[in-house]
């Protein structure tokens, strides 16, 4: 099976390893996501209805609300957090919500992760080295 | 990330368990943002209390105390650490409810005791009970070059742009961790370089009321996103309300933090002055056709022309804007299949009070509300299906979060739903 593997910067630490939930639309916290399930519920959102718990997230970056980090730490606490954050765009609303969320996040890739990752890919995700391993779903 | 000796003493708990927690969120927030450093701030602005839907929940669950929501949700401690006063000037923003009209939001008694509390707790640690999502209409007023922490997208882009003074969009644990500490990352907004424009935007068309630049900052959020827009053509000084609206919408759409308009805004004397002498990374119009195709975007939800909820105040209205409200309202009546909610900060609805304007709503069958909105609270009045708003904002949230459809339009046409019960709004 074909295997890519991107570097990054590490933004928050730790390992985790799940199937891929990617988007090229930035995602709205506050308002973008109900918390409580993790699905996105923004109205023109092309992941409207889908839910990032349990998944490795892949997303340009963050907008909308300063409520992202606190809507994220709710969705850690009430189990539906994604397992890890992949993304582009740093901005405090990511930073924050990253580290509040407690899983691993990587930032600043080599090469694009929304060119490289698709949805049901499954990812490795190495946040203290900076290493994230795709194997791309058989189609 | 360096940290300087009044920083490290406090990472070493040398300041009690709460700022060392305060601290060490600072520093992996800053860590995680690449930040080499923090900064001293004397301005902080965020939320706190547990009135916030999911916090009331939470809250219930769990039977804890404030030490114990600000512990998590503040300051990202499991551990439950007492809270001491704050360090720095930090005011409370936008609560879950407003406690007075708790009745017509369908508030519990047990909500209304949270909100008491919660006053009495961060009041007490000297938290200035501002209770509004424009703590700039209410007397926090940044100066140009001020390092401010302020939560609140609407807020901080207004902060940024109109006001020149300088904050990132905070979250609820950083603005926590800087009341205590007086510290936030040194990064983005804080920094010269960060605050020139990248994209130019040319008006070809007039804009002209709230609504006209709500629409204007939805369709550019969408299209710059996080990016930093400058607007040229814009033929007359916009007021405090105009621009409100305008960043509200941009930091809706998009994420926008930050914007000039040139020969209005503090840092935009000149083009060359928004850009700082280098070139935009893009270049669009903002014609009819732009206006048209933002207009549709903001209307997609609104489907059924009978509405049965007009709400007004997002952002919180200024005094301004609940005059020109009286002078549409004033001896008319709202339709019984209709309600009226007007949301304010709690120190400008004391002088709508003064001034006979809460007895005007009030008379015509609406309410002057204060500390929340529908989209916050998360409260409406029974049974709405259909709202109606002057706000971009709102628009795009409200029937994400509430599930209900929404019709933008001007201040006009949403009294106008408000008396007939039905929406005839459009492009004019």
């Amino acid at each position: 099976m074909k295997k890519i593997v991107l570097r990054g910067r590490k933004v928050v630490g730790g390992c985790a390893e799940g199937e891929a939930l990617v988007t090229t639309h930035r995602i709205s916290g506050w308002g973008g996501i109900d918390p409580r399930t993790g699905i996105i519920i923004e109205t023109r959102h092309e992941l409207r209805g889908q839910s990032f718990k349990g998944k490795v997230l892949v997303f340009p970056g963050a907008k909308g609300s300063s409520g992202w980090s606190s809507q994220f730490h709710i969705a850690r606490l009430a189990g539906a957090a994604p397992l890890a954050m992949l993304f582009n765009e740093m901005t405090t609303k990511i930073a924050l919500g990253a580290v509040v969320t407690h899983a691993p996040a990587v930032t600043d890739f080599d090469q694009d992760p929304l060119q490289v990752i698709a949805t049901g890919d499954w990812v490795r995700v190495d946040a203290d080295n900076g290493i994230v391993e795709v194997t791309k779903k058989s189609r | 990330m360096r940290l300087a000796d009044d920083e490290k003493a406090m990472l070493d708990g040398k300041e009690g368990p709460a700022r060392q927690k305060a601290m060490d969120l600072l520093v992996r927030y800053g860590e995680a943002l690449g930040a080499e450093r923090l900064i001293d701030t004397n301005n902080v602005c965020g939320t706190m209390g547990a009135t916030m839907p999911f916090l009331r929940d939470f809250a219930a669950t769990h039977g804890i105390g404030l030490d114990a929501v600000f512990s998590e949700f503040s300051l990202d401690s499991a551990e439950v650490v007492e809270i001491p006063k704050v360090k720095v000037y930090s005011c409370h923003l936008q609560q879950g409810m407003d406690p007075v009209h708790a009745e017509q939001q369908g508030i519990g008694p047990q909500a209304v005791k949270l909100y008491r509390d919660g006053a009495a707790f961060f009041g007490g640690l000297g938290v200035q009970l501002l209770n509004t999502c424009t703590p700039y209409q209410v007397g926090n007023v940044p100066v140009k070059g001020e390092h401010c922490a302020w939560m609140e997208s609407s807020a901080v882009i207004y902060c940024n742009s109109v006001l020149g003074g300088r904050t990132n969009a905070e979250g609820r644990e950083s603005a926590g961790a800087a009341m205590l500490t007086g510290k936030i990352p040194y990064w983005g907004y804080h920094l010269d370089e960060n605050r020139f424009g990248t994209h130019l935007v040319e008006l070809e068309v007039e804009v002209k009321d709230t609504a006209d630049w709500g629409l204007l900052g939805y369709y550019i959020g969408e299209v710059v996103q996080e990016q930093i827009p400058v607007l040229s053509g814009v033929k007359y000084v916009p007021n405090l309300a105009r621009l409100k609206h305008f960043g509200a919408a941009a930091s809706s759409s998009g994420g926008v933090e930050m914007y000039h308009v040139i020969g209005v805004t503090p840092e935009a004397r000149s083009l060359e002055d928004a850009f700082g002498g280098k070139k935009p990374i893009m270049k669009f119009k903002y014609g009819p056709a732009e206006r048209k195709i933002a207009y549709e975007r903001v209307n997609s939800t609104g489907k059924d022309r009978n509405v049965d909820y007009v709400m007004l105040g997002c952002p919180h209205y200024s005094l301004e804007q609940i005059w020109e409200v009286c002078q549409l309202l004033e001896g008319q009546r709202i339709h019984e299949n209709c309600s009226l909610w007007i949301f304010t900060p709690g120190a400008i609805k004391h002088v709508a009070d003064q001034n006979g304007y809460t007895k005007i709503i009030e008379d015509a069958g609406g309410f002057l509300m204060t500390d929340t909105c529908s989209a916050v609270g998360r409260v409406l009045p029974k049974g709405t299906k259909i709202a109606a708003v002057d706000s971009a904002k709102q628009a795009h949230y409200l029937p994400a979060i509430m599930g209900v459809q929404a019709w933008f339009g001007t201040t006009f046409e949403c009294i106008q739903a408000a008396i007939t019960g039905r929406w005839s709004g459009g492009l004019q």
